[in-house]
């Protein structure tokens, strides 16, 4: 077995790991067993572990997510995939007004260990119906937690920490970090996972601005911040990891080093998550110590386009980051 | 909860007990309603109750059910405490749910009750998944899963029924056909006409019972579930019956004539038709019969003494409670 060097081989292992080692876990969703999912994620696991834990789902995505509410309520650890993350607008009762409602709603004495998988993001062609960023709808309800992995590690030790929380957690993948390489170990035990779902992390230290992104984002901000050097400008670059809850504790301390924000997301800024982190700077201490109004570098405010061209000018890219980066230190 | 058969003469007195205690319970919430001592609307079951008994007298130990805004029934005929039921209603702390949940979430996941579902077939995908765990840890338990005539013409209704189907998994789908989906009939509002029809799409089998005849409710309620158990997989029960209430307490009956209700109560209700057979069958005397009445009143009324002594909820506590 070749050590896993991308992303989706890092998804693929965590799952692996998980279904050998806990027999509560299985897998269900559409084309994930022999087709491997569409994005290649569950190959070789219905092989493997067989389709009585590695479930093909007729596309019936309400079916999906409820099948995993009743089975998390009756014991099991069921990990579920959305196959892309628009498809969840027909899973959306099970989600917010069962998964996420029922441990409260039944005055705590009910636990609901689940976790949806699902591809999301632009820059595949795919155009409005396949290319969405929606993690601002779960981070908005309570009882949910969501995840979106920027890096290979990551998307292999959050899954583990995913399915060891016992809520409702939603995982974000973008679709073009599936095929990302990065460096990688892989755990040999679920709980030896370091990831903690609710802490960022700082993929590059700086003295001049704090850049907040996650998912793809995130190593655009990274990319950003080298080119920024080459400007004289050290970008701080925090990794989110978990749009909920957030770790504003991260994001502040660093603001008061630098005295600059930007967040950068691909989902468009109104009432989005970056809304939300700059919020959680201003409501607290660190506003005091802001050099500059704060900047945020989103995706345009339409459906996402088919043409490249036309696509490209909607989501954010590294060139994006960098300008906005350089306007905030000139304020 | 036992199997509790209506036919016997051992298990009648129990089965008639439990009817009176579903009606009897909801007397007491629209008393407690009229003293302004809920929050909140109420959903009741009254007319209803051969249904809930019939089912869940049918079913085994250790099996599951879900349950639906309308589910004070399901709930005490699967063996909920009154009292813990009325202290929900009434926000205390003891309450099923602690207060969060009310009429509509009473849950008693412990004891197999995954709970009462506030959406119109939210429960129908959440009764497949508890079935493929039961499927999965070869519990040999099966899942009942109540819903209304109304949930039928949700989408959720046709994904659980179908992932259910081709999974084989051991659920009974019980349509609790009480005519009307808030006003709307269901006359007006179910193509074809009929829930249990619609079996024959998935291939499954479908029956139609009389909802009202908790002898019927029983006898179907077990075969399907025996072939639920076996692991034949899904079926569809339909029962007929009629709510006497309005859909909640701000129901002013606009939909439909004050007749049709008299007519259902003064020659269709379920306690009246089921004492009848039992003294015409000889299976109770007249005795046992006032017995399981007085037994039905004194279980709701130390209910509702209990209750209304327990401890008020605990607003302290709401901090992180969405998360476990």
């Amino acid at each position: 077995m070749p050590e896993p060097t991308t992303y989706a081989e890092a998804v693929n292992a965590a799952l692996r790991l998980l279904l050998s080692e806990d027999d509560r876990v299985f897998l269900a969703g559409q084309d994930i067993g022999v087709y491997g999912g569409a994005f290649g994620v569950t190959d070789g696991l219905v092989g493997e572990f067989g389709e009585d834990r590695v479930r093909d789902t007729p596309i019936s995505e309400d079916a999906i997510a409820g099948l995993a509410v009743g089975a998390a309520m009756t014991g099991m650890r069921p990990i579920v995939e959305i196959q892309f993350s628009d498809f969840v607008v027909n899973a959306m009762d099970a989600i917010v007004n069962q998964a996420a409602k029922l441990h409260f709603m039944y005055g705590g004495r009910v636990e609901v260990p689940m976790v949806i998988r699902a591809p999301g993001g632009g820059g595949t062609g795919a155009a409005a119906q396949h290319s969405q960023s929606l993690e601002a709808w779960f981070a908005h309800v309570p009882g949910l937690k969501v995840v979106m992995p920027a890096t290979v590690q990551d998307a292999h030790d959050l899954l583990l920490a995913s399915v060891l929380d016992p809520n409702p957690v939603i995982h974000l993948e973008h679709k073009l970090l599936y095929s990302t390489e990065g460096p990688f170990e892989p755990r040999t035990k679920i709980a030896d996972t370091p990831a903690q779902i609710g802490e960022a992390a700082i993929l590059r230290e700086g003295s001049d601005l704090t850049i907040a992104a996650y998912s793809i984002m995130a190593i655009r901000a990274l990319e950003a911040a080298g080119v920024l050097s080459d400007f004289g400008i050290e970008a701080e670059v925090i990794d989110m990891r978990t749009v909920k809850p957030l770790d504003m504790a991260t994001v502040r301390s660093s603001v008061k080093r630098t005295g600059r924000l930007l967040v950068a997301h691909e989902a468009p800024a109104p009432v989005g998550v970056g809304a939300e982190i700059v919020a959680g700077v201003v409501e607290s201490d660190a506003l005091d110590y802001l050099l500059a109004p704060v900047r945020r570098v989103c995706g345009m405010d339409v459906p996402m386009p088919y043409a490249r061209d036309l696509e490209r000018n909607v989501i954010p890219q590294t060139e994006s980051v960098v300008e906005a980066a350089r306007e905030l230190m000139k304020s | 909860m036992t199997r509790r058969d209506p036919r016997s003469p051992e298990q009648a007195g129990d089965v008639l007990a439990t009817m009176w205690t579903i009606r009897r319970f909801e007397e007491g919430v629209e008393e407690l309603f009229s003293y302004d001592l809920l929050h909140g609307t109420m959903h009741l079951s009254i007319g209803q109750e051969a249904v809930a008994e019939g089912v869940c007298g049918a079913l085994a130990d250790g099996d599951i059910i879900t349950s639906t805004h309308r589910g004070h029934g399901h709930a005490l005929a699967h063996g909920a405490d009154p009292e813990l039921m009325f202290a929900e209603l009434l926000m205390k702390d003891t309450g099923y749910c602690r207060g969060r949940g009310g009429s509509m979430h009473i849950a008693d996941v412990k004891n197999g009750n995954l709970g009462a579902n506030g959406i119109a077939a939210g429960s129908m995908t959440i009764a497949s998944g508890a079935a493929l765990t039961q499927v999965m840890r070869a519990t040999g338990k099966i899942v009942t899963c109540f819903f209304g005539d109304g949930a039928a013409n949700e989408g959720s209704f046709h994904e659980a029924i179908n992932l259910a189907t081709v999974w084989d998994l051991p659920v009974l789908f019980v349509c609790e056909n009480n005519q009307y989906g808030m006003s709307m009939s269901h006359d007006k509002a179910t193509a074809g006409g009929s829930v249990a029809g619609r079996a024959a799409a998935y291939g499954i089998p479908g029956v139609e019972v009389d909802g009202n005849d908790v002898a019927e409710v029983h006898d179907a309620t077990a075969d399907l579930a025996e072939r639920a158990r076996d692991g034949a997989g899904p079926a569809i029960l339909e029962a007929v019956t009629y709510r006497y209430r309005g859909h909640s307490e701000s129901d002013r009956d606009l939909y439909r004539p004050q007749e049709e209700i008299e007519e259902w109560r003064s020659s269709n209700d379920p306690l009246t038709r089921y004492e009848t057979w039992l003294k015409e069958s000889g299976t109770l005397s007249d005795e046992a019969i006032e017995s399981a009445r007085e037994q039905a009143k004194d279980v709701i009324r130390l209910a509702v003494q209990g209750a209304l002594t327990a401890p008020d909820v605990n607003t302290g506590d709401l901090e992180g409670a969405a998360y476990a």
